[in-house]
């Protein structure tokens, strides 16, 4: 698929945007973070469990483009009751593909669908709004540890 | 009657509609961001660069009276253009949004004080609305918002219920750069002089696009930018009432708006020299007159005509497909060049992004009108705006270009 507009709208986005896996709120979530991106308003808020170094429930919710939704709907699926260690792993191997244009691999899951948006610049921000919002409750989870 | 614009004959003074992007015709659809700029006005810059340029005002020498003479005749164009009585009550700023924090300023730190009430409306783009708060918090006045109603048109009752004695200033789009609405500036004028304030009118969507005559108009004060209307960037129009620009202290100081200069305090420069501090944007300035020129060749009346044809054929046209909802005014007469609609199921960036690999541009997000957004419901729309060399084939390039989006996220 050579056009960036084709590749960005794969079908496993489109997928995660339609079924979003882990949506909605956790009733008894010890951290919720938020992040909006004021230029275009796209919202993504998380709610996390962390303990025994462990990612162990995560959930999302918000409004905005398929980009930021579907990013967040992987997030939450690839990440879920992970050890931080991969957590962070995955989450610079996202960032070095969306933000430095690296190659995925296959460690990424469905994340890997997200290399198109590496290829246009002003949708970049909207994949990555979910990956800052988690690092802020990960530095939270590490505060309230 | 005003005569029919040649389209093809305009599109051809318009050297960057001839390209292709992303291998489609690029069809531009942004205008209401800003215009595209006719040749004639791209030359205005390369001959002033290449053969007048020099600083205005203070020079002997012959360039330096060329560069003053074509920088004060686009100060007597645009008085020609919006009917202005008097050009030195014409002030060149960067952009409209200079225009307006200008009036913040140098009349809203003098006329207004703590308790005073500034009237805006929910319509208005953050250039109309974050000088407000900022003189509220200089001076504890206080910004009161109107209402939208829930067809886009501004809620005329709720801005009758907010002016009162303590209001100081109403200040209003002339037309929305969201949802195009035309604001009745004749009936709110009245109002606003009937309890004592003044009327800024934030004309940025309409004196490129319509015949505006500020004499007629009833405002007091009138901002616009050149680079919504053909011109260069970084030019922008305060226009006041007889007699305002003179009873208001300078913006900002420096030379070129001096009279005399001592250790003791200084000397301001007439109007409306006052308001222009330091060296301004001459060629810009200079190229903003052939711009004006160019639009008065037209004739307004005639741009007014094309555009509410297209923007009628768009609203026509985008309202065929299954699952899209246009914001504001049904009627193209009741509404500028700019048609804002949403699309079932399909997020305005992912819109913008599809439309765009079929070389459409047209803009998605808030456009900056977070509070409008609020009121229309919407996180974001998606706005596709005209000028004069837009056409219906522009038109059936996003209907087209809309329909595949529809296709992908089917």
């Amino acid at each position: 698929m050579a056009d960036p507009f084709d590749d960005l709208y794969r079908e496993l986005i489109l997928d995660h945007y339609r079924k979003p896996r882990n949506h909605g709120e956790m009733p008894d979530a010890p951290i919720r973070v938020e992040g909006v991106n004021p230029v275009c308003g796209d919202e993504i808020h998380l709610d996390l469990k962390v303990a025994g170094g462990e990612l162990r429930d995560i959930s999302f919710w918000g409004v905005g483009c398929s980009s930021s939704q579907s990013s967040a709907s992987m997030l939450t699926e690839r990440l879920k009751g992970k050890p931080i260690e991969e957590v962070d792993r995955i989450g610079k191997k996202v960032r070095a593909m969306l933000v430095d244009g690296a190659l995925p691999d296959s460690d990424l899951g469905d994340l890997e669908a997200l290399e198109g948006v590496a290829k246009l610049p002003v949708r970049v921000k909207c994949a990555l709004l979910c990956w800052n919002v988690l690092e802020q409750g990960l530095r939270e989870a590490t505060t309230a540890a | 009657m005003s005569a029919k614009l040649d389209l093809a004959r305009i599109r051809k003074d318009f050297p960057i509609l001839d390209q292709e992007v992303n291998g489609h015709r690029l069809v531009y659809l942004d205008s209401a961001a800003t215009s595209q700029k006719p040749r004639a006005v791209i030359d205005a810059l390369v001959r002033y660069y290449e053969r007048d340029n020099s600083n205005i005002h203070r020079g002997i020498h012959t360039l330096a009276q060329r560069a003053t003479e074509q920088y004060e005749g686009t100060r007597e164009k645009v008085a020609r253009f919006i009917g202005a009585p008097n050009s030195r009550d014409i002030v060149f700023t960067r952009n409209t949004t200079e225009a307006i924090n200008l009036v913040a300023h140098s009349w809203g730190e003098q006329f207004v004080g703590e308790g005073d009430e500034i009237v805006i409306s929910e319509m208005e783009h953050h250039s109309n609305i974050v000088p407000w708060q900022l003189l509220a918090a200089r001076t504890g006045a206080v910004v009161r918002f109107a209402r939208v109603r829930p067809d886009g048109v501004l809620d005329l009752d709720s801005l009758a219920a907010l002016v009162g004695t303590r209001t100081k200033l109403v200040s209003l789009v002339h037309v929305s750069n969201v949802l195009g609405t035309i604001n009745p500036i004749g009936e709110i004028a009245e109002l606003a002089h009937a309890a004592g304030a003044l009327l800024l009118v934030d004309a940025a969507q309409s004196v490129p696009h319509m015949p505006v005559n500020v004499s007629e108009l009833g405002a007091d004060f009138v901002a616009f930018s050149s680079h919504k209307m053909l011109g260069p960037t970084g030019v922008g129009v305060l226009w006041a009432r007889d007699g305002l620009l003179d009873e208001m202290a300078p913006f900002m100081g420096g030379g070129e708006m001096i009279s005399v200069v001592r250790e003791e305090g200084s000397t301001w420069a007439s109007v409306p020299h006052k308001f222009e501090a330091g060296t301004p944007n001459i060629a810009d300035v200079i190229a903003f007159g052939t711009a004006i020129e160019y639009l008065e060749g037209l004739g307004m009346e005639s741009v007014r005509a094309h555009e509410v044809e297209v923007t009628g054929y768009a609203m026509d046209e985008l309202e065929k497909l299954p699952g899209l909802t246009i914001h504001g005014p049904r009627d193209p007469q009741e509404r500028g060049g700019v048609v804002s609609f949403a699309l079932e199921g399909i997020h305005p960036h992912d819109i913008s992004t599809i439309v765009d690999g079929h070389g459409v541009a047209i803009r998605a997000g808030h456009h900056c009108a977070q509070l409008l957004m609020r009121a229309l419901g919407v996180p974001a729309t998606s706005r596709a705006s005209f000028s004069v060399y837009s056409g219906p084939d522009d038109v059936d390039a996003l209907v087209a270009a809309l329909k595949h989006a529809q296709e992908v996220f089917a």
